[in-house]
């Protein structure tokens, strides 16, 4: 799923690459972006997610979701540092640096490495929804669980959504 | 003038005599007592400012470690008013770890705190019980045995964060409930537990404690006036494998600020180290004391006994 997923960004990347003529410059457009993104290499208790990211293009600038990787300037000086003239990344798919393996083995091996500038880069669960809930939250988009993905049957079942509660007054030991 | 020896200056002697053998036994074992934990212990960052309440941790806790079915549904969040003994909701035998509400004035929105046990560096359970239930494994989880628990429940006066619960359905065969940082089906097998694979917002990091003080104080350094400036379970009960970041003073998201910064065993070993003490070496003076005392009359005794026969 995951590679799907690559193949059909690294095809609207080269397409929009190929669009530029050489002499252009060498940050990505959001013209050229993908119209909408299938989020799916993480769905297991919920959907995957259809990303319509010629929306959120109107929205939002690319830095703010893309970081450093679409050419632009970074907005926090922090990341101004070293990516001041970065330029544009090989690939600009969040999964390419927020692994879907965060807290495997291998990924904590590579986080002990004492080099490792970036020790606290979320993956791409915690990338997806600190950015987009973050943002929601902001400017009053939605925040619920199931207002971007629906719950699949193994969500139900693990969230045991079949029970119906007690009734206000008949709970056993609960006062107040 | 001759030194007489009574009842008063003998107690006043014993006293201080014991007072030192304390204090000698204090400085020989502060030598070797600093235990700092594993050194290649797991643990979990809990950052408060992350966590919506969306109790995924909850359901995935409970699948995994096969709990009973919960009253309301998970997805059900009136779970965050709920209110027993006006306290908020706690971890009980039915749920190792749960999610409460804080309604804070400074923030326009509300924040949640997660709960379960915080596996302590040197666990206040483990080292209460007499016979060995618990056990701190170099992972970091603090693990429980039911077949040698004899359900006196001394762990759960002992913990300082009130975790352990008794499964009062089924006294006859004592089982405490508590988180064991799903130590048999993941921990062991360098996985994370349940509730951090759940988490969407990543509002749980697992990884070594080490590292994850080091990103602890990225954050706060980092995040300005995001966080305030202290991790909660780094140095509270001698440290945790477990530990918390908040926006807002700890005291006010509902820990426990007065938590000692040293291990609870702290405060009972001195006492412990002077039991075998009073056990072996007390007998064996008194008896000898009593002995002495006694001879004389012995004596009397003896030479009276020989007068009358002569």
């Amino acid at each position: 799923m995951r590679s799907t997923l690559m193949a059909a960004l690294s095809i609207m990347i080269m397409m929009a690459i190929g669009a530029l003529s050489p002499n252009q410059s060498f940050a990505l457009d959001a013209e050229d972006a993908p119209e909408s993104v299938e989020l799916d290499t993480l769905s297991d208790l919920y959907e995957p997610v259809t990303f319509d990211h010629a929306m959120h293009v109107d929205a939002a600038a690319c830095v703010e979701c893309h970081h450093h990787t679409t050419g632009q300037q970074p907005v926090d000086p922090n990341c101004l540092r070293c990516h001041a003239n970065s330029g544009e990344a090989d690939s600009i798919s969040c999964g390419e640096c927020h692994t879907a393996e965060r807290f495997s083995p291998e990924d904590l091996k590579e986080r002990s490495n004492p080099d490792l500038y970036h020790i606290d880069k979320p993956g791409l669960k915690g990338a997806y929804h600190l950015n987009c809930v973050g943002c929601h939250e902001e400017i009053d988009g939605p925040t619920g669980c199931q207002d971007c993905h629906a719950m699949t049957e193994k969500g139900k079942k693990q969230f045991q959504v079949s029970i119906v509660p007690p009734k206000e007054g008949s709970k056993k030991g609960v006062h107040e | 003038m001759k030194k007489i020896l009574n009842r008063r200056t003998f107690l006043k002697g014993s006293l201080a005599g014991s007072a030192a053998a304390v204090s000698l036994g204090r400085s020989q074992k502060a030598m070797a007592k600093d235990f700092e934990g594993y050194p290649e212990s797991m643990g979990v960052l809990v950052d408060l400012s992350r966590c919506v309440g969306c109790r995924s941790c909850e359901a995935a806790c409970n699948e995994e470690q096969n709990l009973p079915a919960p009253e309301k549904p998970f997805n059900d969040f009136s779970v965050f008013d709920e209110m027993h003994h006006g306290q908020k909701r706690r971890t009980d035998e039915t749920r190792y770890t749960i999610v409460n509400k804080y309604d804070v004035p400074e923030i326009d929105h509300p924040l949640f705190r997660k709960i379960q046990c915080n596996h302590c560096q040197e666990p206040a359970c483990l080292t209460s019980c007499f016979v060995n239930a618990y056990t701190k494994t170099p992972e970091g989880a603090v693990i429980y045995d039911s077949t040698v628990c004899v359900g006196c429940r001394t762990c759960m006066v002992a913990c300082p964060f009130y975790i352990p619960t008794f499964k009062y359905s089924s006294a006859f065969n004592p089982r405490i409930m508590k988180c064991i940082f799903c130590y048999d089906t993941r921990l062991k097998k360098g996985l994370p537990p349940a509730c951090v694979e759940a988490c969407p917002q990543e509002a749980l990091t697992f990884g070594h404690r080490k590292d994850l003080i080091r990103v602890g104080r990225q954050r706060i350094r980092e995040g300005k006036d995001q966080y305030v400036d202290h991790i909660y379970g780094e140095h509270e009960a001698g440290g945790t494998a477990w530990m918390y970041l908040s926006p807002v003073d700890f005291e006010k998201v509902g820990f426990d600020t007065s938590v000692p910064k040293e291990p609870i065993l702290n405060f009972v070993k001195d006492f412990l180290a002077i039991v075998p003490m009073v056990l072996t070496i007390w007998p064996a003076l008194f008896a000898g004391m009593h002995l002495l005392a006694t001879r004389k009359d012995g004596i009397k005794k003896q030479k009276q006994t020989e007068g009358e026969t002569e």
